[in-house]
């Protein structure tokens, strides 16, 4: 997967002090932190070498393929979750909305006989109205987020019970939900998805380098521009090669790509995005700014909540069922470790949507991993758990030092 | 500019909180280009008569003249609309922000066409303002996409100073801009205040440290207990004279009869 991508902020300062001493800084900028893309690519290569050492089938197509898809559900969830950190707030209830959201999609076009279509927008918008209503009562009442969520995790898994019914268990036959993540394009189609891909990255990078310099502005030098876009285009010709050599570019790893692809978009070029890092950086000097934090912070909740709708559909669409466990288990604590591995503060103000995939597949990475090897779960568990601490101790040591180097 | 009608007064003053009174009766005025100390002890009215003059408190008594027009300031956007910026001593900056995206905070530039439909930024447009505005006041800030997070207090303080400059404000209010600097951040900020002197902006200082008083001030207006209790010419007083003001010990002359413009 690509590991450009970063806040603005860092993919600037590269852009400026990259020029005058390259190695010294890289080296500083990776300790403190402000890689953190680059550094978990390296902990998902030092994973994937343990691995296929191990077992050798590990990087075969088919598992690499198998692994992204089982990332999908988690990683979509992740994004919403994302955000919700960036603020420096926390929604524990993303798993249990998955599961209701998943439950409202099956009832309604498996039970109801509902078209497909119309079925998972009302799923998904479920998914938003409980957001809006878990950011209103946050806001209205100024009670922490992590209570509201909590009361969220609480309570949703008791409507999902209320919604499958006696049964319990909802299978999911409609050729249109399943579709979502048994959908495969050819090859064809998915070298043309590698070009356009990189085609428009490398287009992006290059205007707005030209936009710096008609501007006046220090401009990064064309070089590293191009190994940046040489980089991030190997990345994807690899990863369509591999994907091809299986069975196709998967529909749900586009779907999860065109998430990822917009909310980067929103935080980094729009003012909501600016405002989101500003509330959860400084809430006060935004409000003084005259941002008005308390819609900022109902609109994450929203999407938190729309993004754990999706990947619960996903999530259904993938297992081709939904039943009073969905949603449940450590689906949610994945999801919030998942950003944090990949280097997004729970401090908020920090981070990238970015880190919702790579962080997606760091962790699915070490489950599936350890599947093959036929570990038991409560190795696994552990495992997962350690890598969660090492990465948010990495991140705490990488504060201190951006805190040491700041007081010049 | 019209050199006679001072751009804020204020004409008889009060406020009180319950039963406390925390301005009473106070005269205060500031011209284009001139930099006036405010000076007190704690509890001397101060910060009161900041915040009624920003907006965040309401006048009970008296009258406030913005460029000798009547105004009444009943909120920070009233203030701000009038032209008048502030910078609180907290500075109100976000730390995992850089300069841009700090001086632009809440005013972001959004691009044209489509752009403006999903209040896309003009990223290009603000670095370019940024900089135009920091080479303008001296500020000599190397990296203006590094975060504010990372620099010396000295800078945070240009930094905070210079965001409230992007309004084109014509009265700025700098509380307490030079505590807890060093001499040379200290000397840094004192050097900007100069040049908004310089540019004909009316500045309000409000500070403890009387030797940047007698550095950068024109004027030393003095509150104690919520009253003037001088105001002072800063070329020829004294810091004596000053001191006895704040304090209210008998020393020499008592400040209202001091060389004030008034």
């Amino acid at each position: 997967m690509s590991a450009h991508g970063g806040g603005g902020a860092a993919a600037t300062a590269d852009v400026v002090e990259g020029v005058e001493q390259p190695r010294l800084d890289l080296a500083r900028r990776f300790i403190q932190g402000d890689l953190a893309e680059l550094r978990v690519v390296l902990i998902l290569g030092v994973i994937w070498a343990i691995f296929y050492i191990q077992e050798p089938r590990f990087l075969s197509s088919v598992n690499l393929t198998n692994l992204v898809l089982q990332a999908t559900a988690v990683g979509l969830v992740a994004v919403g979750v994302t955000l919700v950190l960036l603020l420096g707030e926390i929604d524990l209830s993303v798993g249990a909305v998955s599961g209701l959201c998943g439950a409202i999609m099956a009832v309604l076009i498996e039970q109801k006989g509902w078209s497909p279509y119309l079925g998972i927008a009302v799923a998904v918008l479920a998914g938003t109205a409980i957001g809006l209503f878990q950011g209103s009562v946050f806001t209205a009442f100024a009670i922490p987020s992590f209570v509201v969520t909590l009361a969220g995790l609480l309570a949703w898994p008791g409507a999902q019970l209320e919604v499958l019914g006696e049964t319990g268990t909802v299978n999911i036959t409609d050729s249109k939900v399943t579709g979502l993540t048994s959908t495969f394009y050819s090859d064809t189609v998915g070298w043309i998805f590698a070009i356009a891909g990189i085609g428009a990255f490398a287009a992006f990078t290059l205007l707005a380098r030209q936009r710096r310099v008609r501007a006046g502005l220090k401009a990064p030098p064309l070089s590293t521009l191009v190994i940046r876009i040489g980089l991030v285009a190997v990345a994807v010709l690899v990863a369509i090669w591999v994907l091809n050599d299986d069975r196709g570019l998967p529909l749900a790893v586009l779907i999860l790509l065109g998430f990822v692809l917009l909310f980067f978009y929103i935080t980094t070029r729009t003012t909501f995005g600016r405002y989101i890092f500003a509330v959860g950086g400084n809430a006060e000097a935004a409000r003084r700014a005259g941002i008005s934090v308390r819609r900022v912070r109902v609109v994450v909740f929203m999407i938190a909540g729309t993004m754990a709708a999706i990947g619960g559909i996903m999530a259904a669409s993938r297992l081709l069922a939904v039943n009073q466990s969905s949603g449940a288990g450590d689906f949610l604590l994945l999801a919030i470790a998942a950003p944090v591995i990949a280097g997004t503060s729970l401090f908020g103000g920090r981070g990238s949507v970015w880190h919702a995939l790579l962080g997606a597949l760091v962790i699915q990475s070490i489950s599936n991993g350890m599947d093959l090897l036929g570990l038991e779960s409560s190795v696994k568990f552990m495992v997962t758990g350690a890598v969660l601490l090492a990465a948010v101790i990495v991140d705490a040591i990488a504060r201190r030092q951006r805190q040491a180097a700041g007081r010049v | 500019m019209n050199g006679n009608t001072p751009v804020l007064a204020l004409k008889g003053v009060s406020k009180s909180f319950g039963p406390v009174q925390a301005l009473s009766d106070v005269d205060f005025e500031v011209n284009n280009g001139e930099v006036v100390a405010l000076v007190g002890d704690n509890g001397a009215g101060k910060s009161t008569l900041v915040k009624a003059i920003a907006g965040i408190h309401s006048v009970d008594e008296g009258q406030v003249l913005f460029e000798g027009h009547e105004v009444k300031i009943s909120g920070p956007t009233d203030a701000t609309h009038l032209g008048i910026a502030t910078v609180y001593q907290d500075l109100a900056l976000c730390d995992n922000l850089d300069v841009v995206e700090n001086l632009f905070l809440g005013r972001e530039k959004v691009g044209d066409g489509p752009a403006a439909v999903v209040h896309q930024m003009d990223e290009t447009g603000m670095e370019k303002r940024t900089n135009e505005l920091l080479s303008r006041l001296a500020v000599t800030i190397t990296d203006v996409r590094a975060e504010v997070g990372t620099m010396s207090g000295g800078q945070r303080q240009q930094v905070a100073i210079a965001r409230s400059l992007l309004g084109e404000p014509k009265l700025v209010m700098l509380d307490e801009p030079t505590a807890a600097l060093g001499v040379r951040q200290t000397a840094m900020v004192l050097g900007l205040i100069k040049r908004l002197r310089e540019e004909g902006h009316a500045v309000v200082v409000v500070t403890h440290n009387l030797a940047d008083v007698f550095e950068v001030a024109d004027r030393v207006f003095v509150l104690r207990l919520g009253r003037k209790a001088g105001d002072f010419d800063a070329r020829e007083a004294t810091q004596e004279e000053v001191v006895a003001a704040i304090t209210g010990a008998e020393f020499g002359r008592n400040g209202d009869e001091a060389g004030g413009e008034q």
